[in-house]
């Protein structure tokens, strides 16, 4: 049969027209279902072992820190008179002679500190505390990382150059001194804030501490975030499909919105995850040295510095809080790290 | 590379600039000031004091006039310390900070880098396990809970080091460990990754066809190759151990400069806390910058932007 080369030859070749041989049908056949991007990096994830394991661990973590002081028969802040500096799973003379006559005490798994609060609902307290710190402060990062570099990435050219160059300068900004200076300095005008001026009386039940290391944090951490959204906006806004959204008429802020931003959700993910641990870090560092959250509250880096004082008579306080939050840190590094070799392997350094 | 070098150092000199700015406006918004001890001075006494550190002036002329003497190389004198000048405070607590940190940076790069080059070198194996859990493990704990740990080992239990103070070797057995812990397990982690990308290299295969001995290969070819992300980490590597220095300093009571820093601000030492965040500020920017200048020196494949 002689082949038709030219394409607008209105001349028919008959050999399109014959049915299908057995080969042709076989390979449209659909040997494995076509897997979807979060389906495959879903599967990786669960076949990495350590970072299912790390998984489990965040879960048991949050239960703990959540759900079980809803539970306790404690309060972080409840100083129970006659029960000061018990051991672990000690009981007071007055609690011995409540079991005596029959009442049911809880015991004080980890004993209590100097004042006669339980240890245990302050370790719990505390890793809430920290864990609030680590996820509310990264999702602030996340929303003004992402949104300030994707404009710059998605606008380019002079937007993009001021915007990065302000980007540098915080980069190169020494963030721990500027840290600390402003979690003496904001504290007050935020308590004048929160006492004098109505509708602002909730911060005041978060606390003021809390407060101003998500300012702080939000303030000096998000110019890593949009460095890594910008750098994928980049990319990404050369590729086709924004081309074809462009020409249907699709706005900026739809494009950036639903195109760019969902197609680098891993690296979102990923760094956003990978910034818990190092917000956990800063903030029980600051506890440490006695600027994070105030007491009452309990926080694990203020109990480890609270236990130095004892170290001699109670080395277990300092242990519980100290292994506590290296536990914490350690299992969100390991988290992210999975997270990040199943959703964006490109990611790795 | 000339115009590499002046835009850095300019932008080096606009964010020292921005940071000394930021400090002072921050410092004066916090209520109380350095001569609100427990006893109150009276009335007159605190107007004198005052007017002789120039804080009755506008906050604008304060400014003004710190800068132009800061220009003139003339921090001050500490308003809480009599008699001594921030100068003199920063450099005497400068000297114990910088034994310490250096020590410590010196020790983590001494572990660092040959334990991730041996685990990278031994991948799968028994070896490269251990370190890297190990390492793993060392990003995670706090140099807070290092020291207490420490501390609590072979200070209270075993008692074999002393706890506080600085005057002898012994005592910085404890503070310089605790500061090496996390960056020496960083830095093998990096020094890992990066050597197991050198070794898959082609030039690798081509230094082992050439019949080079493997102690050649590694020292002349992979490591100086390997070796360059552990540059760029040494200016987070000083901010760290700046950080790591403030709680380091406080549990073994060491009479640094990161102790200094902080109670010049629980002070309201107003002339202590500008000259300290200063110092400590040039001290990292110029650090990164040298960090990056030495980079593209020493890998020519970077190109100057």
């Amino acid at each position: 049969m002689k082949h038709v080369n030219n394409k607008l030859s209105l001349q028919l070749d008959v050999s399109d027209f014959l049915p299908a041989g057995q080969e042709e049908k076989q390979s449209l056949v659909i040997m494995r279902e076509s897997v979807s991007f979060w389906r495959d990096g879903v599967r990786r994830f669960k076949k990495n072992k350590i970072a299912m394991a790390s998984l489990t661990v965040v879960i048991i973590i949050l239960i703990f820190a959540f759900i079980l002081p809803a539970f306790y028969p404690y309060s972080y802040e409840q100083q129970i008179r006659g029960s000061e500096n018990l051991a672990p799973m000690q009981y007071s003379q007055q609690e011995l002679e409540l079991k005596a006559s029959g009442v049911k005490v809880f015991p004080h798994i980890l004993g209590t500190d100097s004042l006669g609060r339980d240890t245990m609902i302050r370790l719990m307290f505390g890793s809430r505390i920290s864990l609030l710190v680590g996820l509310v402060a990264s999702v602030l990062v996340l929303i003004i990382g992402s949104v300030y570099g994707s404009i710059a990435g998605y606008f380019g050219g002079k937007v993009d150059m001021v915007m990065m160059r302000i980007v540098d300068i915080i980069y190169t900004v020494p963030d721990i001194l500027i840290i600390i200076l402003l979690m003496v300095t904001l504290k007050y005008p935020l308590e004048d804030l929160a006492n004098n001026v109505p509708g602002f009386g909730w911060i005041n039940t978060i606390g003021v501490g809390l407060i101003c290391i998500f300012i702080v944090f939000s303030l000096l951490y998000w110019v890593g975030m949009a460095r890594i959204v910008r750098s994928q906006i980049l990319s990404l806004k050369e590729q086709e499909f924004v081309t074809a959204a462009k020409a249907l008429g699709a706005s900026h802020g739809r494009i950036i919105r639903k195109h760019l931003l969902i197609n680098s959700m891993g690296a979102l993910i990923v760094t956003t995850t990978l910034q818990i641990p190092s917000a956990i870090f800063t903030e029980s560092f600051l506890s440490f040295i006695g600027i994070g959250v105030a007491a009452p509250m309990p926080s694990l880096g203020s109990m480890a510095s609270d236990a130095i004082g004892g170290i001699q008579s109670y080395p277990y306080r300092l242990l519980a809080p100290a292994i506590m939050i290296s536990l914490i840190i350690l299992s969100f590094n390991l988290l992210g790290d999975g997270l990040r070799d199943a959703f964006d392997p490109k990611l790795k350094d | 590379m000339p115009a590499y070098i002046t835009k850095r150092l300019l932008m080096s000199i606009f964010t020292l600039w921005l940071v000394a700015t930021l400090t002072f406006a921050l410092m004066f918004m916090v209520p109380g000031g350095p001569f609100l001890a427990e006893k109150a001075p009276s009335e007159a006494t605190l107007k004198a004091l005052n007017q002789k550190y120039g804080l009755d002036q506008p906050k604008i002329v304060q400014y003004k006039n710190y800068m132009i003497k800061f220009l003139q190389g003339d921090m001050g004198v500490s308003l809480k310390q009599r008699g001594r000048t921030v100068s003199s405070i920063i450099f005497t607590g400068f000297k114990v900070s910088a034994r310490v940190g250096g020590l410590g940076i010196l020790l983590a790069l001494l572990i660092g880098i040959p334990l991730g080059s041996i685990a990278a070198l031994n991948r799968g194996k028994w070896i490269d396990n251990v370190i890297v859990v190990f390492s793993t493990a060392g990003i995670a704990v706090p140099s807070f809970v290092v020291s207490t740990v420490l501390m609590l080992i072979f200070s209270v239990k075993l008692d074999l080091l002393p706890t506080y103070g600085l005057t002898s070797w012994e005592h910085y057995i404890m503070p310089v460990i605790a500061l090496s812990l996390y960056p020496a397990s960083y830095i093998s982690r990096l020094m890992r990754t990066s050597m197991l990308e050198v070794l898959g290299q082609d030039y690798m295969r081509t230094a082992r066809a050439k019949g080079l001995s493997q102690f050649k290969m590694l020292f002349k070819h992979a490591l100086r190759n390997a070796i360059l992300p552990v540059v760029t980490y040494l200016g987070p590597l000083l901010a760290y151990t700046l950080t790591g220095s403030f709680v380091v300093e406080k549990i073994f009571t060491i009479p640094g400069l990161g102790s200094e820093f902080i109670s010049s601000i629980v002070n309201r030492d107003y002339t202590m806390i500008m000259g300290t965040t200063i110092f400590l500020a040039a001290l990292i920017i110029i650090m990164n910058l040298l960090v990056d200048i030495a980079y593209k020196i020493i890998d020519p494949r970077i190109q100057f932007k």
